[in-house]
């Protein structure tokens, strides 16, 4: 459990000589009661580990596919306990790693303690802070490594090489490396420097590092995963599953398992 | 003592503040508290501020012993801070000329910034037209629809203006939209943010550069009173004008200092923007302070005739000051602040902003229960012109036209 099951579930993936993929969907959003199936769905069609996302009322680091993924899970009565509820209850039939994507304000309203703990019991296994910092990190570091659940630090291309290093020591389970000036969202093309920002990070770190935001096609998964273990891939899933188009799911994680030729 | 030498190096006031940023924005917040600290110390900063203070926006604005309404109240000597006198008509253009000079000493040639009632945006396009600095706004929908003619301002000073359709289109959601953009634009654009709001430093710089209202008003009612006054007042939105107000009387513990927050229709209706009365302590736009909030943490709208007012939040620093208990805050609803408006409107021929409004009426509550002997001092932010027309809505039937 914890940040153990997170670090197996990667290491089987390259092990094999495969490459990660992370799908993000928003809890909650087509029904709580959907979130089983949508876990098993991904997780059938060869995802590494899920990103689950709590809903916030004013998400600043999400572009519009993930505002209104929020917006209709809130609209439906989410919350962060309900949320964990449910994850509880189907948690002995999941073999998938459960990392939460959370804004603070649900966190510091619950009590990071008490969120923690709560974390533990319902089989999370990471959690990702976007508006806290390392600056603020204490907040919810501490309560976090009590209950063993990874922390999993954001670098992105604005972070200065002191605090790169710093990002890449305190991380767990993986370094989420973003990968745009930006918001999440379906992005075009990346800047020309990405492939050496990634590689320097990777340089930086053995850990494993994960390249996110705007990823959306097979031909970006490919891309990216040349310089790095996986990608996050959130808006694109979000938007293929409130289609319901389950084969295209597949054919996009399926591209993280030939990436490495 | 309580002092507002306040924040500490992790840009706390007491247990409220920080930075809650994403990591992007982290190298730019940092650079921006350097750059800060650099211009704090460089007369040659102080200097060009000055000038443009000066002869620019007008400064000093008077401090104004209103005859006719404390006659007509019949209790203290009330004393107007006349913000509404500066060039664009508030308070609001004394942070965004600091900030836009600010802005060029970090070799920076664009502006974002978020408007609620539009003072801001128009301030903000007004200093960079002025400084020649490209300036995007963000305005909500509902205030793009309730200030129209503040739109059209900031278009005619070379602002684009980008309307915000998202949660209830009012200022909160304009700085979820410049936070974003932000984000997408950091290596060449700074934000100019609005209020004593978002991740330190702003809650500093922005208190620092409006300081200059308190600054004034200590030494003006000395001069025309001998003494300090009894009691200071202000309205809070994010609480700019009254930080800066404020911020030289708190170590002057016989004063005693009144925040004034939007009530909205009534607490009791829930319909408000009273964070400090009605609200909890949360984290929102980087900031760790007083929210409105249901029980899961998510933010709820905030209600007020007053677009610069509707805010969910408040500024750091106050949470600070209420929790210490040195500033008594307190609310005004939408019909107390129509009704001030009309009084100070008759008896002084000055037709303050809606956000004033609030602290008008409540320093004519507080003069119930003072005296001849005493004197009240009431930040009048900003002038009307730009309320005319939501006025007229709510008056309606009594009026011709
Ligand atoms: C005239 C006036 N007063 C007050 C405010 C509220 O802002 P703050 O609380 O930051 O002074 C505004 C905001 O738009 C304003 O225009």
């Amino acid at each position: 459990m914890g940040k153990f099951s997170i670090d197996t579930a990667i290491q089987r993936v390259l092990d094999k000589g495969d490459k990660a993929f992370v799908p993000y969907i928003m809890a909650g959003d087509g029904g709580l009661d959907q979130l089983e199936s949508q876990i098993r769905l991904l997780a059938n069609a060869g995802a590494t580990i899920i990103e689950l996302g709590i809903p916030f009322s004013d998400p600043v680091a999400d572009g519009p596919t993930i505002q209104a993924a929020g917006q209709r899970a809130l609209t439906s009565g989410v919350t962060l306990k309900k949320v964990l509820d449910e994850l509880k209850r189907f948690k002995e039939s999941r073999d998938i790693p459960i990392v939460l994507m959370t804004y603070i304000n649900p966190v510091f309203t619950y009590g990071p303690k008490r969120f923690a703990e709560d974390c533990e019991a319902s089989g999370v296994d990471g959690v990702i802070v976007p508006d806290v910092p390392l600056e603020e990190s204490d907040l919810v570091s501490n309560a976090l490594k009590e209950h063993e659940i990874a922390f999993i630090r954001l670098a992105t291309l604005t972070s200065t090489p002191d605090r790169l290093a710093k990002i890449a020591e305190q991380t767990e389970g993986f370094l989420y490396a973003v990968t745009i000036n930006g918001i999440t969202g379906v992005q075009n093309r990346f800047g020309d420097q990405l492939g050496n920002h990634l590689t320097n990070i990777k340089q930086q770190t053995d850990k494993p590092v994960f390249a996110g935001f705007g990823v959306s096609s097979p031909e970006h998964v490919r891309e990216l995963t040349a310089y790095c273990d996986g990608v996050i891939v959130g808006s694109k899933i979000v938007d293929l599953l409130h289609q319901g188009n389950e084969e295209e799911i597949q054919t996009l994680i399926q591209s993280a398992k030939t990436a490495h030729v | 003592m309580i002092t507002t030498e306040q924040p500490n190096a992790q840009g706390y006031y007491g247990d409220f503040g920080g930075r809650f940023v994403p990591e992007t924005l982290m190298p730019a917040v940092l650079e921006l508290e350097e750059a800060y600290q650099q211009a704090k110390q460089d007369p040659a900063f102080q200097q060009e501020l000055d000038h443009y203070l000066r002869q620019y926006v007008g400064r000093e604005t008077p401090l104004y012993y209103a005859e006719r309404l404390s006659e007509s109240l019949g209790g203290p000597k009330i004393y107007l801070k006349r913000e509404d006198l500066n060039h664009t008509g508030a308070h609001k253009i004394n942070n965004a000329l600091g900030q836009a000079l600010l802005t060029k000493r970090m070799g920076k040639r664009k502006v974002v910034a978020e408007t609620g009632a539009g003072q801001h945006g128009v301030a903000t396009a007004t200093v960079c037209a002025l400084l020649d600095l490209d300036c995007v706004i963000f305005m909500g929908k509902e205030d793009i629809e309730r200030q129209k003619l503040n739109v059209f301002r900031m278009e005619l000073l070379g602002a684009t203006v980008k309307s915000v359709d998202q949660g209830s289109g009012t200022l909160k959601d304009a700085v979820n939209e410049a936070l974003r953009y932000w984000v997408s634009n950091v290596t060449d654009t700074h934000y100019i943010i609005g209020s004593v709001v978002g991740p330190h430093p702003f809650p500093q710089i922005v208190r620092d550069f409006q300081r200059v209202i308190g600054d004034e008003t200590k030494e003006q009612i000395v001069t025309q009173e001998g003494r300090l006054p009894d009691a200071v007042v202000a309205c809070v939105g994010g609480g700019s004008n009254a930080m800066g107000m404020f911020a030289p009387f708190v170590e002057e513990e016989d004063v005693q200092l009144y925040g004034v927050e939007a009530g909205g229709s009534g607490i009791e209706t829930g319909k408000h923007a009273a964070t400090l009365t009605g609200g909890s302590a949360g984290i929102l736009h980087g900031t760790l302070t007083y929210l409105l909030q249901d029980q899961d943490g998510q933010i709820q709208e905030a209600h007020s005739i007053s677009a610069g007012l509707d805010y969910p939040g408040i500024g750091p620093e106050h949470s600070y000051l209420h929790a210490s208990n040195r500033v008594t805050y307190s609310s005004i609803t939408d019909d107390e602040a129509l009704e001030a408006l009309q009084l100070l409107s008759k008896t002084e021929g000055i037709l303050p902003a809606l956000e004033s409004s609030h602290a008008i009426a409540y320093t004519m509550k507080l003069a119930e229960s003072l005296s001849s002997d005493h004197t009240v001092v009431a930040c009048l932010s900003g002038r009307g012109d730009k309320d005319v027309e939501a006025v007229k809505a709510h008056l309606g039937g009594g009026f011709h036209g």
